[in-house]
């Protein structure tokens, strides 16, 4: 994305993964303009009003250059003037870059450099899932790829909502596919994942898989899984069909804020309550709620008593509870 | 003039423990006042259930520690110690899940300092079983070897070595309090709140044996709510789909009166702390300040943060107590029994179920709900724990 060069720029929000891209596109951009581009960093709680002068100054060389204060929250009082005071020396030669969190902690001078015209990018931290959403889609098209709503809560599911990991993610799976992400390359993927993996022992038990959930047990554990996620996984792989085969007939997006669940999540549900008995989900939940216990130190062998749950389950269906 | 010991006149069945007590205040006093004849306990442990007033017995004793007449419950000393500000009184209140070593050996430290309004310095742990075992060991030694003005209190559910250790329990005089009846409870709301009899024997009944639990219910509406919403969970198990959303509830009905506390205590806290700390100071030495604030915020967060899982489980375990009444009550009538019910406003509904369900099915519910808090103490999560209670209390 490129950035119109702007001599001040407030990079603003607790976001730090945003924050940091905000400052490279700003540093990318007077890079493009001048190659040989001097770049100096500050600390906000460390800057001294005195040395502003100088760091501002045109370099030795006579090269732009550009002063990155990080945490302009932290700056003190005096500084924050002397910072303000030197707003009208800015210029295509000497720029600066205020990075703040955007809380009332050193508002007033998020506030002065505002006012004093500069130029804010918003880097908020993302707290709501259909931001998530949107921003893991947004990651896949800087990457030239086009992933539908699944893939992208798909990946949220195996990798957390940590905007780093994200990123990681994502630009693996474009460079490792050349493209086309799709639900079943991220299930793929992600199997080694502790919620991932989790998942996948879920998805296989409750459509009465043994096999398969023994083998995605085995593999996370022998990958090094904490047994804590997976067992949440199992108890969330019946709580989902268990209440979604309650809601009754409707289109996933029908019963999806009904639930309060995505709708590929009910779709998955719908096809995996197929089998399944009421009291057989009464059995079921009581199993993974064993579990997640017995993961929590009261077993020896944790993995053991994954696998127990496994079967549990298993039998639950198959049992139909009686 | 009040009569001496008045402080002890709050607490509701507990004459065996008060006569001991107000023995060992009589024996203080004297101490106090130059007679070095007597002999004084210095470390005492006070047990009981949930409710019996375990906490208020040991404030009530530190107060008439305090007092010139011996616990006059009016006077500055027995304010002060009652309201948790007197400067020789320290309390340990675990408002996380437990009490750390640091906490504890800075507390032991201050309490064995000589009383700084001339008569006893007392350290007062509310939750002793809640003590880690580094924090239980740094108490132990100054429990072994206390300074001449210093009392130990200490309160725990029992003293049973998992509650308390053995070595520490070794060197308290134990002063066992026991559940007070529901007669006694009701005849305390009457005369203390002003409670009619009927609403106080039925607050009385419906808090088994909990004295704050039946104040609460006799005199605070938003807590009689939570507890009518609780009791129709067993009418509304029609379903599975009807137990996850009982579950939901049950588990947002505890997140509220955390968020409550949150918002009513959390700011509060922070802004006395980032007043006392000085924060936004501008002289030379303030960053380094400012640096070394951070950190205490972080720590009042953690805690903030403990206390709020706390109230959540406290909160939750409110209302499985309240479930687990409705089905002893169901139970006592499926098996043909006729006990004083404990929900007696539920009285004929608990009777219906029972004889419908039957013994076996009706103990497996309360089962159900017993095994779900012990789920909970043992970590499980909490919304699977509760999601298991009631699909179990539905299917039977
Ligand atoms: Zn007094």
């Amino acid at each position: 994305m490129a950035v119109p060069a702007s001599p001040l720029t407030l990079v603003l929000g607790d976001e730090e993964l945003l924050a940091s891209r905000a400052v490279t596109e700003v540093l990318d951009a007077a890079r493009s303009l001048d190659p040989d581009v001097e770049v100096r960093e500050r600390a906000g709680a460390e800057l001294l009003p005195g040395e502003l002068a100088e760091l501002l100054s045109p370099s030795l060389f006579g090269g732009p250059k550009v002063l990155v204060v990080r945490g302009g929250q932290d700056v003190r009082k005096d500084a924050a003037a002397a910072l303000l005071a030197s707003v009208p020396d800015l210029d295509a030669q000497a720029s600066l870059v205020v990075t703040h969190l955007g809380g009332n902690k050193g508002r007033a001078l998020a506030e002065g450099l505002r006012k004093a015209g500069a130029r804010v990018m918003p880097a908020a931290k993302i707290t709501r899932p259909r931001e998530r959403v949107e921003f893991v889609r947004n990651e896949f098209r800087r990457l030239g790829d086009r992933p539908t709503e699944e893939v992208a809560e798909a990946l949220l599911a195996a990798v957390g909502t940590d905007l780093r990991e994200l990123v990681a993610a994502c630009s693996q799976l474009v460079a490792d596919t050349g493209g086309g992400v799709d639900a079943a390359t991220v299930a793929r993927y992600y199997r080694g994942r502790a919620e991932g993996s989790g998942f996948a022992v879920a998805d296989a038990v409750m459509v009465g898989d043994v096999g398969g959930a023994l083998e995605a047990l085995r593999w996370a554990l022998q990958t090094g899984v904490d047994p804590v996620p997976i067992a949440d996984a199992l108890a969330d792989g019946v709580r989902s069909v268990a209440r979604v085969a309650a809601a009754g007939r409707g289109s996933a997006h029908q019963l999806a804020s009904g639930l309060g669940l995505p709708p590929w999540k009910i779709e998955r549900a719908q096809r995996q309550a197929r089998g399944w008995t009421a009291t057989g989900l009464v059995d079921a939940m009581r199993a993974a709620e064993w579990c997640n216990g017995a993961v929590k130190g009261g077993a020896e062998d944790r993995g053991y008593a994954l696998e127990k749950t496994v079967f549990a389950v298993a039998a639950a269906r198959a049992s139909g509870g009686e | 003039m009040t009569s001496p010991s008045a402080v002890f006149g709050g607490l509701v069945g507990q004459d065996e423990a008060i006569k001991t007590l107000e023995r060992a205040v009589r024996a203080a006093d004297a101490i106090v006042r130059g007679d070095n004849g007597t002999a004084m306990t210095h470390a005492w442990l006070f047990t009981g259930p949930p409710g019996a007033g375990r906490s208020a017995t040991a404030r009530a004793f530190a107060a008439a520690l305090q007092c010139e007449q011996r616990g006059c419950g009016v006077c500055q000393a027995c304010h002060t110690t009652l309201t948790g500000t007197h400067a020789d009184v320290r309390f340990v209140v675990p408002d996380g899940l437990s009490i750390g070593v640091g906490e504890m050996r800075a507390l032991v430290l201050r309490a064995a300092s000589a009383p700084a309004q001339g008569r006893w310095q007392v350290l007062l742990v509310e939750d002793a079983d809640r003590l880690t075992e580094a924090a239980g060991n740094a108490l132990l030694k100054a429990v072994e070897e206390p300074p001449p003005r210093t009392v130990f209190l200490l309160c725990a559910p029992s003293a049973h070595p998992d509650d308390v250790s053995v070595t520490i329990r070794s060197r308290c005089r134990i002063v066992p309090l026991t559940q007070p009846s529901a007669e006694a409870i009701a005849a305390m709301l009457g005369a203390r709140e002003g409670i009619d009899e009927r609403t106080a024997l039925w607050a009385a009944a419906a808090a088994q044996g909990h004295v704050g639990r039946a104040r609460l219910l006799a005199c605070d509406e938003p807590s009689r709510t939570r507890r009518a919403a609780v009791l129709a969970v067993p009418r509304g198990l029609t379903g599975v789909g009807a137990c996850f959303d009982a579950a939901s509830a049950l588990i947002a009905t505890a997140d509220a009166e955390a968020a409550v506390l949150a918002t009513d205590t959390d700011a509060k806290e922070r802004a006395a702390l980032e007043m006392a700390l000085g924060a936004g100071g501008t002289g030379r030495g303030a960053a380094g300040a400012v640096r070394g604030a951070a950190g205490q915020l972080k720590d009042l967060e953690r805690r903030q943060k403990l206390r709020a899982t706390r109230v959540k489980r406290d909160s939750l375990d409110r209302a499985l107590v309240d479930l687990a009444g409705f089905y002893r009550d169901a139970l006592a009538r499926a098996l043909g029994a006729t006990p004083d019910p404990i929900h007696v406003d539920l009285a004929e509904q608990s009777a219906q179920a029972g004889q419908h369900w039957g013994p076996e099915s009706t103990l497996r519910r309360l089962e159900a709900v017993l095994s779900c808090r012990t789920a909970i103490d043992r970590n499980v999560k909490p919304r699977i724990a509760v999601e298991a209670m009631m699909l179990t209390l539905w299917r039977g």
